[in-house]
């Protein structure tokens, strides 16, 4: 394989469950035991109530497009195939907020508030990375 | 007690800025506008006995610069030093440090510098590709799992935030290419802007590249090597030196926390609340900003936050040309950041003090008792405010 591949995340202890359910195809954030706050990406603390106290919970991989850019500049070589790429912010329906990448569909067709549902896209053994694409 | 015109700004030092090789790194460009800033002052390298750093994105690899700065210069007998990293609010921030610090008695002549130095020379013709420098290599970075969906860079997280104004205001291209163009318009008038001698008009801005939509080349600010030092001391000591005092009547911060995107709102309300409560100032009473532009947007939402127009009118208001030159309300009047030059908070800081002393040449704004300036670091996450003014 000569060509320049994408950046694969690390799979570090604090992203391990992440990653895990994504192989089985499953969206999870953290969620505070506490006061029930979801949070993504993986925090120590909630930052609402502080407590340290936390579990990995399914989502349902719905949500909206709650933002997006459209990326012109080359940082990576392995996007440079994707350029222009869009980034998103996906509010899920839960309501926290995560970054990704939309699928089946022109960056110039995205619009914010766009209904989109997670897919998953296999990066390697260890990492399937969620991204979303427009419910039609 | 209040702060109050209790201290002043008594020198600037400014290096030339932009593609300026002068000195190898960060610490040279550091030197050489203390240097300047004391001999405009009229002061001694031994006067100084306060030294505020603020490293720019080259400088950032020593946790006791401040110290280092002071070895590399020679200043002996400091009472008052730090190293402060706010981002583009620190500027103002170290101001405000040092007039605490002067007001209480803790120091006298307090030096406050800014210097990078993320240009790199030419590389020569035999060799092929980047020189490793310049704005995607310095502020190209990704966090997190950032790198995995392609979001590189500061370029690209302000963009998400613009997008959300736009979509829940309506803002455009048209409201931020009226704020390039009319900084462009005043840097013209700038010699010393790197943008100087290079119009451009509102068909340039359409046309000129994506960046990262929605931002075009020219809502994004400049990257320049480079200096900038204020001179901080009282307001009584200020009166004998060389330079009209430049009196700092108002100071504040504002760092909102929580999510950007979800307000779209920086620290400026709280920042001004203190700031204009020292000065004993309304709006209405301000004669021209100075804003921290970062990129065009920066602008809108700052003119927003301080109340010259409700949250969401930023487009509507810079509409027709308000901000530029012969505009009603003068802003970032030597170019700012995106046409001028870049050296974070002290852009707008080193203008406001060149137009409070009515130095500004063809770009010299007839009424300038009044200045507000503001220093905005992060994706809108810190905030300060000055309010300087050329009367006590």
């Amino acid at each position: 394989m000569a060509e320049t591949t994408k950046p694969i995340p690390r799979v570090t202890p604090e992203l391990a469950p992440f990653f895990e359910a994504g192989k089985h195809g499953q969206l999870v954030v953290q969620k505070c035991e506490s006061c029930g706050t979801l949070r993504f990406p993986p925090r120590p603390l909630c930052s609402r109530c502080l407590s340290p106290h936390a579990v990995w919970t399914p989502v349902s991989g719905r949500g909206e497009v709650y933002s997006f850019n459209v990326m012109h500049q080359v940082y990576h070589p392995g996007f440079a195939p994707e350029i222009p790429l869009a980034v998103v912010v996906i509010k899920l329906e839960e309501g926290a907020k995560m970054l990704s990448n939309l699928v089946g569909i022109k960056p110039h067709e995205i619009k914010c508030g766009m209904p989109v549902e997670v897919v998953f896209e296999r990066l390697s053994d260890e990492v399937t990375l969620p991204k979303f694409r427009p419910v039609r | 007690m209040s702060l109050r015109a209790k201290c002043a700004i008594a020198g600037l030092g400014m290096t030339k800025m932009g593609k300026n090789y002068d000195h190898p790194n960060a610490t040279g460009f550091a030197i050489e506008a203390i240097q300047l800033a004391l001999a405009d002052a009229g002061l001694e390298r031994s006067d100084i006995d306060g030294l505020l750093v603020n490293p720019g994105i080259t400088w950032m690899d020593n946790p006791m610069l401040s110290v280092a700065l002071q070895q590399a210069m020679g200043l002996e007998n400091l009472r008052l030093t730090a190293l402060m990293q706010l981002g583009g609010a620190t500027a103002a921030a170290m101001v405000m440090h040092a007039a605490q610090s002067i007001a209480a008695g803790m120091a006298n002549v307090v030096a406050c510098v800014f210097a990078d130095a993320p240009l790199r020379p030419p590389a020569p013709k035999t060799e092929k590709g980047s020189n490793g420098g310049g704005s995607a290599a310095a502020y190209g970075f990704a966090r997190g799992l950032d790198a995995a969906y392609g979001q590189f860079g500061v370029n690209a997280e302000y963009a998400l935030v613009a997008r959300r104004h736009m979509h829940l205001y309506g803002t455009t291209n048209d409201h931020l290419g009226e704020i390039a163009v009319a900084q462009r318009a005043w840097a013209n008038l700038n010699p010393q802007a790197q943008f100087y001698g290079h119009p451009m008009n509102m068909a340039d801005y359409h046309s000129s590249r994506w960046v990262v939509e929605p931002f075009h080349l020219y809502d994004c600010c400049l990257v320049s090597n480079g200096a900038v030092c204020v001179i901080v001391t009282s307001a009584e000591r200020a009166k004998d030196l060389n330079q009209p005092p430049v009196y700092i009547l108002g100071m504040g911060q504002g760092h909102p926390g929580g999510e950007v995107m979800d307000t779209l709102t920086s620290g400026a309300p709280l920042a001004k609340q203190t700031a204009f409560r020292m000065a004993e100032v309304e709006l209405k009473d301000i004669d021209l900003c100075q804003f921290y532009d970062c990129y065009t947007f920066t602008v809108l939402v700052t003119l927003e936050d301080y109340g010259f127009c409700r949250k969401g009118e930023g487009g509507a208001f810079v509409e027709g040309g308000r901000i530029a030159p012969q505009g009603v309300l003068p802003v970032n009047t030597g170019g700012g950041e995106l046409s001028s030059f870049y050296m974070w908070g002290m852009t707008p800081l080193s203008e406001g003090v060149i137009q409070i002393r009515g130095e500004g040449g063809k770009r010299q704004v007839p009424k300038h008792d009044l200045c507000l300036v503001s220093g905005n670091g992060g994706v809108l996450v810190t905030h300060s405010t000055l309010v300087l003014g050329s009367k006590p």
